[in-house]
């Protein structure tokens, strides 16, 4: 069914014919991350998409995937463009690999599954956490609750990894 | 990097040097231009006609580019009373300029009209802010926009800062060479009258501007303004009959880009754009190598989408890229200077027309700086590229556009004159 909500000020809409969308926040909304799997090539793939970046087929599968992986790159915002995020600034966009099938298919490939830095309920993280982030940081997935059938994913840091002794920070700070 | 020796030569490959940019035109560069987008479009097309030394009537094809924030083909050509034998209005930012010179070459070769207008007219300050704030933040957020509006994640800058910080991280590239890149174009837009920003600005100014998000300052952001701009494709044999000296295609690359096209983060190294797979396009089509090119337009919707480029297009080692463009090399009077207009930074934001218009010009050696006219109503340049100076570069004979529409998606163009 199709999904009208508010989220942080933005209109969010996801129509009845969406339905490779519906079915992954629908996941997210039961904190149980899902991807496709390709029945063919077996590959995972992210974000939602209506065949397989690989091979083409048709069919796939939702699976569970594990939340867990290190930050590949990111920015942190500090001139929010959306009025909600204003309040929020400086904030992080991470992208991040997963742990699982990175590396896979080929070496320069992961699933880069895109996030802001949040704490554990969802919430946009504070600014001493936002400091603290950067490329090899180690997060793990969590999610802001929006409506029934919709929840958002995030990361935040994984307390109980091993960090890197310093994740890379952009210089001029 | 294909160099000259590495490319094949021996033939004419596909449409090298049989098409021509005969005009170019543009309005002002300005911010609350008080027209509409379909005037802003008829004045620049009618500038681009007038300089090619043609009539409305001669013109029977017209193509433009836009992404909602515009007027369309039929309005500008009923305004100048041309009856067209083709348009095509598409959907399409940065990197639609050379592709767009590239399906005009296309369309005119199938018989389906003689000459060819491109035109991008846009109020990207006071109408459609390219920044995407105002009416474009306000949309609702649904299908692939989900999965970054929703994150905070919309503006060019936001979108592109991955790769950048990314390229930083892989090869150590440092933001005061990348600041080079505004400072030294507002060394050249200091000599463009046209340009909207003409103040020079130093290395030091770009660091201390406030952080837009990083690795972006304020300053290494390009500028809103609003204008139109045109050119004029035809064939290299009705060019002879235009008035200027004729300006040569080499070779076209049209939206070239990196796997993973719905999402090329998804793709690495993401610290590679897609230059890196329109080179293989570029130089063999086009006869020649980076070291043969006298000058580039190096898209500069941030100072790192002009180094990323030129790195890819390999003008320079893959990772060089923050010294190639901090050594001089591209400052009017350097080996082979970049944006001499200014470009986006400090000329105006066109996506990316006016840096093909620039280089046209600098091709007929006819730049509009602020030299003496002679009495053969030709510019009389001086070469003294001092403030308020010459912009023109002496004797270049090959140039190439660099255009981008993001990380993932690029064009370019090779030009020459004879």
């Amino acid at each position: 069914m199709a999904i009208n909500a508010t989220y942080l000020g933005m209109p969010l809409e996801i129509n009845d014919l969406d339905v490779e969308n519906l079915a992954y926040f629908k996941h997210c909304a039961a904190h149980d991350f899902h991807l496709q799997r390709c029945r063919k090539c077996q590959l995972l793939r992210y974000p939602p998409t209506t065949a397989c970046p690989w091979c083409a087929h048709g069919e796939s599968d939702w699976v569970p995937v594990e939340g867990k992986g290190a930050v590949h790159s990111y920015t942190e915002v500090h001139h929010a463009i959306q009025p909600a995020f204003k309040a929020k600034s400086p904030y992080l966009i991470l992208i991040v690999d997963l742990d699982t099938q990175k590396g896979k298919p080929s070496e320069h490939e992961a699933l880069r599954v895109v996030g802001n830095l949040a704490t554990a309920d969802g919430t946009l993280a504070p600014p001493d956490q936002v400091k603290r982030v950067g490329i090899g940081t180690r997060v793990r997935m969590v999610f802001a609750d929006v409506a029934p059938g919709l929840a958002i994913p995030h990361w935040t840091i994984d307390e109980s990894a091993v960090q890197p002794a310093k994740p890379w920070r952009y210089p001029q700070e | 990097m294909p160099l000259p020796s590495d490319v094949d030569t021996s033939t004419p490959k596909h449409l090298r040097d049989k098409y021509a940019l005969v005009g170019v035109g543009e309005t002002t560069y300005t911010r609350g231009s008080g027209k509409t987008t379909r005037a802003l479009g008829s004045w620049a097309v009618r500038n681009a006609i007038e300089d090619a030394g043609l009539k409305p009537s001669d013109v029977d094809g017209m193509m433009s580019y836009q992404s909602g924030d515009s007027t369309f083909g039929p309005f500008i050509a009923g305004d100048l009373g041309m009856r067209l034998n083709f348009y095509m209005d598409v959907f399409g930012g940065g990197s639609s300029t050379e592709a767009l010179v590239g399906m005009a070459m296309g369309v005119i070769e199938a018989g389906m009209c003689k000459t060819v207008v491109i035109f991008r007219a846009m109020n990207g300050f006071s109408q459609v802010r390219i920044g995407g704030t105002g009416a474009r933040a306000a949309a609702p957020v649904s299908g692939d926009m989900l999965h970054n509006r929703a994150y905070g994640w919309q503006s060019a800058g936001q979108m592109f800062a991955p790769s950048f910080m990314r390229h930083m991280h892989d090869y150590g590239t440092k933001p005061e060479q990348v600041a080079t890149v505004k400072a030294i174009h507002s060394e050249h837009a200091g000599n463009n009258p046209k340009a909207f920003y003409k103040e020079k600005v130093t290395v030091e100014d770009v660091l201390n501007s406030r952080i837009i998000c990083k690795p972006l300052h304020l300053l290494d952001c390009c500028v809103e303004t609003d204008n139109g701009t045109a050119i004029i494709v035809t064939t290299a044999d009705r060019a002879r009959d235009c008035r200027h000296p004729r300006v040569l295609i080499r070779g076209v690359v049209g939206r070239c880009n990196k796997p993973r096209m719905d999402m090329h983060y998804q793709h690495g190294p993401i610290s590679t754009v897609a230059g890196h797979y329109g080179k293989e396009i570029l130089w063999p089509n086009s006869g020649v190598g980076p070291e043969d090119v006298d000058l580039t337009g190096s898209y500069d919707a941030f100072t790192f989408t002009t180094m990323l480029q030129l790195e890819d297009y390999g003008f320079c080692k893959k990772g060089d890229g923050g010294h190639y463009v901090s050594d001089g090399t591209m400052r009017l009077g350097g080996k082979r200077p970049n944006n001499t207009s200014g470009g986006h930074l400090c000329e105006g934001y066109t996506h990316g027309l006016n840096m093909v218009i620039e280089n046209v010009r600098q091709l007929r050696h006819d730049v509009d700086d602020s030299c003496p006219i002679g009495p053969d109503g030709k510019r009389q340049h001086t070469y003294d590229y001092r403030p308020g100076g010459c912009r023109q570069v002496k004797d270049c004979e090959v140039s190439a556009n660099l255009g981008w529409a993001s990380p993932g998606t690029g064009s370019a163009m090779v030009m020459r004159n004879e």
